[in-house]
C-alpha cells in the first residue's frame, strides 16, 4: 500500500512541478487576500487576535483553492479509470492526495506566513516561532485529510467547484477556532498567557477522527 | 414494512405534546426577567436536541448502509437528515426570537450551542445540492452516506471546539439548559423532549413509509412498461 | 470455470434506464468475442463491467474466474483495458506515465523500454503525451494496456486513429495473433466478425441478432 501511494503521489508532485498551477495560484490568492483585508479593515498593521483572524481565514480560503484541484488531474483526463483500472488499495490514493495536499500547503505557507509577517504582522513573527510550526503541522494535517475526503466526494458531481467550499469550510471550522485561538497570544505586542496545549489537543483530536474516518470510507467513493 | 406500530407511536406522539403545551401554558413558571417569551424554549432546546440527535442517527443509518449494501438503511439516513434539517431552520428561528426577547438581538455569538447548530446547519444545507447533482443513485446513496458519516461525526467536534472557544459563556443560559432547573421547569423540559422526540420519530416513519410506497408503485409502474 | 469469460442474465441499469439486461455469453480462454451494435447499444458498457470498472446490478459473471462484482479486485492485475480515453496523463511524457502504470502493476523497468520499442514509439517517449499526435497516444494507449502482460485484453475501437503501418505494428500485441482471450468492440463489422470467435450483438443494452438490424 505504502509503495503504490508513493507511485500515486510521486505522479501528483511531478505534474504540479510542470504545470505550477495550484500552488502558485493559491500563494497569489493569498497575498490578495491579505491586501483585501489591508483595505477592508482600513488598518496597517494588525495584532493579536485580528492577526490571528485574518492569517488563518486567509490559509483556509487559499485551501479551498487546493482541495478543488486536487483530483484535477484525474477528471481533465479520464484518469478516475485509470486508476480503478490499477490494483490498487483506495487507501493507498487517499494517503498520496492528502500528503500530496499537505505538501502543497507546506509550500504555500512558506511564502503566505512570511508574507503575512511583512505586510500585515505589528510585532512580527520571530516570537512565535516555534509554537506557530506545531500550529500549521496539525493545522495542515485536518485540512489534508478532509480537504482530501471533500475533494473526492465533489469529484464526480456536475457542481463540484460549488460545492467543494460550501462543505470544506464548514467542516474546517474547529480547525479554524484551534488555530486562530491558539496564534492569538503569540501575535500580541506583550507576550501574553498562552494555552497552547488545549488547542493543539483539539486539533490533534480533529486529525485522528477524521483521518481514521476518511480511510475507512474511502473504499467506497470512486467505485461504481 | 416501515409502518408497524405507526399508529400507536402517532396516538403517544399526540398525548405527549399535548401534555407539553399544557404543561407549558399552565404549570410552568413564568420566569422572572424574560417573561412569557421565554417559553420558547421549550421548544427551542427539545427541538435542538432532536435535530442533533437526527443527524447523528443519519450518520448511524449510513454506517449501516455502507456495510450492508440495503439501499433502505440509506432512506432511512436520507429522512432523518432532510428532518433535521426542517428542524434546524425551527431551531434557528425559535433562537434568534429567544435571543431578541432575552438579549435584544436577533442573533448573540454567545451562546456556544446555537452558534455551533449554525455552523452545523450550514454544513447539512449541503447535502441536498451534493445528493442531487450524482445522477447515478447507487453512487448517489453512497456518496451521501461517505457525507452523512463525515458530518455526523462532525457534529460533536464542532460542539466542543466551539464550546471551548465561547468559554466565557453567559451563565444564565448554561443553568438553564444544564441540571439546575427548577423542578416544575424541569418536568415540563422532559415533557416536552419526549414530545419532540416522539413527533421525530412519527414524522420520520410517516415519510419513510410514503416514500416506500411511491418506490414500490414506481416499480410497478416500470415492470408493467416493460412487459407491454 | 473453464471459460474466460461467463456471463449469465447481467443486468446493468442507470437509474430507471436499462444499459444491459438479459447479456448471457461465454468466451473461451484465447477467444475473440466481438460485440456488435449501434450507438448507445451498451458495448462499452459491457465492457467495462468486464473490465470490473462497473457492477453488474443483476445476472451472474465470471471473468478469469473472478465472481463480479465481489471479486473485482482480483481484476486489473490481469486486464488490459484499451477505452475510449487513452488514460494518459498529459502533462507526463510517455515513458513517465508507463512508468507509472507499471509501478503500480509492479513492472520491472525494462519492460518499459522494451514495449515502447515495440510499438516504435521510443524515439518520442521523452515528450510530453500533449505534444504527440492521436495515433501516437493510441500506441502509447495500447502500450499502458499491455505493460503488465494482461490475460484478457477489452478493447474498444483499438486502431482508431491508427494508419495501416501502426495496424500492423500492434497486431501481435493486441490482435487475434497474440493469443490473448480478447473482447473487441468495433464499428467495423465484417472486419471484426472475421477475427473473432463469437459474436454478440446489442440492441437497447439486449442481446440482439447481428444483421442488418442492429444498426437501425
Amino acid at each position: 500500500m505504502i509503495a503504490a501511494a508513493r507511485t500515486i503521489l510521486r505522479k501528483d508532485l511531478l505534474i504540479e512541478w510542470r504545470t505550477k498551477e495550484s500552488v502558485p495560484a493559491m500563494v497569489l490568492f493569498s497575498i490578495t487576500v491579505y491586501v483585501l483585508f489591508h483595505f477592508g479593515l482600513d488598518r496597517d498593521s494588525l495584532d493579536g487576535e485580528l492577526a490571528s483572524g485574518v492569517l488563518w481565514v486567509t490559509l483556509l480560503l487559499a485551501a479551498v483553492i487546493g482541495v478543488s484541484r486536487l483530483f484535477a488531474a484525474e477528471r481533465e483526463q479520464g484518469g478516475i479509470d485509470g486508476l480503478l483500472l490499477s490494483p490498487v488499495d483506495r487507501t493507498a490514493l487517499f494517503v498520496a492526495k492528502a500528503v500530496a495536499l499537505f505538501l502543497f500547503l507546506t509550500a504555500v505557507e512558506l511564502v503566505a506566513v512570511p508574507a503575512f509577517g511583512l505586510l500585515l504582522l505589528g510585532p512580527g513573527l520571530g516570537g512565535a516561532f516555534p509554537e506557530l510550526l506545531a500550529v500549521l503541522v496539525l493545522g495542515n494535517l485536518g485540512v489534508a485529510a478532509v480537504g482530501a475526503l471533500v475533494s473526492a466526494l465533489a469529484a464526480e458531481t456536475r457542481a463540484h467547484e460549488l460545492i467543494v467550499p460550501i462543505l470544506l469550510l464548514p467542516l474546517l471550522v474547529p480547525v479554524l477556532i484551534a488555530c486562530a485561538q491558539a496564534t492569538e497570544p503569540l501575535f500580541r505586542q506583550e507576550a501574553g498567557p498562552e494555552d497552547l496545549g488545549r488547542w493543539l489537543g483539539l486539533l490533534t483530536l480533529y486529525d485522528v477522527v477524521f483521518v481514521l474516518l476518511s480511510v475507512a470510507v474511502f473504499d467506497f467513493l470512486l467505485e461504481d | 414494512m416501515y409502518s408497524k406500530g405507526l399508529a400507536p407511536l402517532a396516538a403517544a406522539t399526540a398525548v405527549t405534546i399535548t401534555t407539553a403545551f399544557t404543561l407549558v401554558f399552565f404549570y410552568a413558571p413564568n420566569d422572572a426577567d424574560q417573561g412569557f417569551i421565554q417559553k420558547i424554549f421549550y421548544v427551542h432546546v427539545p427541538m435542538a436536541i432532536v435535530a442533533l440527535g437526527g443527524f447523528v442517527a443519519g450518520g448511524v443509518f449510513a454506517i449501516k448502509h455502507l456495510r450492508s449494501g440495503d439501499s433502505s438503511w440509506d432512506l432511512r439516513s436520507y429522512v432523518a437528515i432532510h428532518l433535521s434539517i426542517i428542524l434546524g431552520v425551527g431551531v434557528l428561528a425559535t433562537g434568534a426570537i429567544w435571543a431578541k426577547a432575552s438579549w435584544g438581538h436577533w442573533w448573540v455569538w454567545d451562546e456556544p450551542v446555537l452558534v455551533s447548530f449554525l455552523v452545523v446547519f450550514l454544513l447539512y444545507c449541503v447535502y441536498y445540492p451534493l445528493r442531487f447533482s450524482i445522477e447515478d443513485p447507487g453512487r448517489q446513496a453512497r456518496y451521501s452516506s461517505v457525507f452523512a458519516i463525515a458530518a455526523g461525526a462532525f457534529v460533536p467536534l464542532n460542539f466542543v471546539a466551539v464550546r471551548m472557544a465561547e468559554s466565557f459563556t453567559h451563565p444564565r443560559v448554561l443553568s438553564q439548559t444544564g441540571g439546575d432547573l427548577p423542578g416544575d421547569m424541569r418536568l415540563t423540559f422532559l415533557v416536552s423532549l419526549l414530545g419532540m422526540v416522539l413527533l421525530f420519530v412519527t414524522l420520520w416513519k410517516l415519510e419513510l413509509t410514503a416514500k416506500h410506497a411511491s418506490m414500490q408503485l414506481k416499480k410497478l409502474r416500470n415492470r408493467a412498461r416493460v412487459a407491454a | 470455470m473453464d471459460a474466460a469469460i461467463e456471463l449469465e442474465g447481467v443486468e446493468r441499469r442507470y437509474g430507471e434506464r436499462v444499459a444491459l439486461a438479459g447479456v448471457s455469453v461465454s468466451v473461451p480462454e484465447g477467444a475473440t468475442l466481438a460485440v456488435l451494435g449501434g450507438n448507445g447499444a451498451g458495448k462499452t458498457t459491457l465492457l467495462r463491467v468486464l473490465a470490473g470498472l462497473l457492477r453488474p446490478h443483476g445476472g451472474r459473471a465470471h471473468v478469469l474466474g473472478a465472481a463480479l462484482p465481489d471479486e473485482r479486485w482480483k481484476l486489473p492485475a490481469r486486464v488490459g483495458y484499451v477505452g475510449h480515453e487513452p488514460l494518459l496523463y498529459r502533462e507526463l511524457s510517455g515513458r513517465e506515465n508507463l512508468r507509472y502504470h507499471g509501478d503500480l502493476h509492479g513492472v520491472q523497468h525494462g519492460r518499459i523500454q522494451e514495449v515502447l520499442e515495440e510499438l516504435e514509439i521510443a524515439g518520442r517517449a521523452d515528450e510530453p503525451v500533449r505534444d504527440l499526435s492521436k495515433g501516437l497516444v493510441q500506441r502509447l494507449a495500447i502500450a499502458r494496456a499491455i505493460l503488465h502482460e494482461p490475460t484478457l485484453l477489452l478493447l474498444d475501437e483499438p486502431r482508431a486513429n491508427l494508419d495501416p503501418a501502426a495496424a500492423e505494428l500492434v497486431e501481435p500485441l493486441i490482435g487475434r495473433s497474440s493469443g490473448r482471450t480478447r473482447v473487441l468492440v468495433s464499428h467495423d463489422v465484417s472486419g471484426a466478425l472475421e477475427e473473432s470467435d463469437v459474436a454478440l450483438g446489442l440492441k437497447g443494452g439486449r442481446p440482439a441478432p447481428v444483421d442488418a438490424e442492429l444498426y437501425r
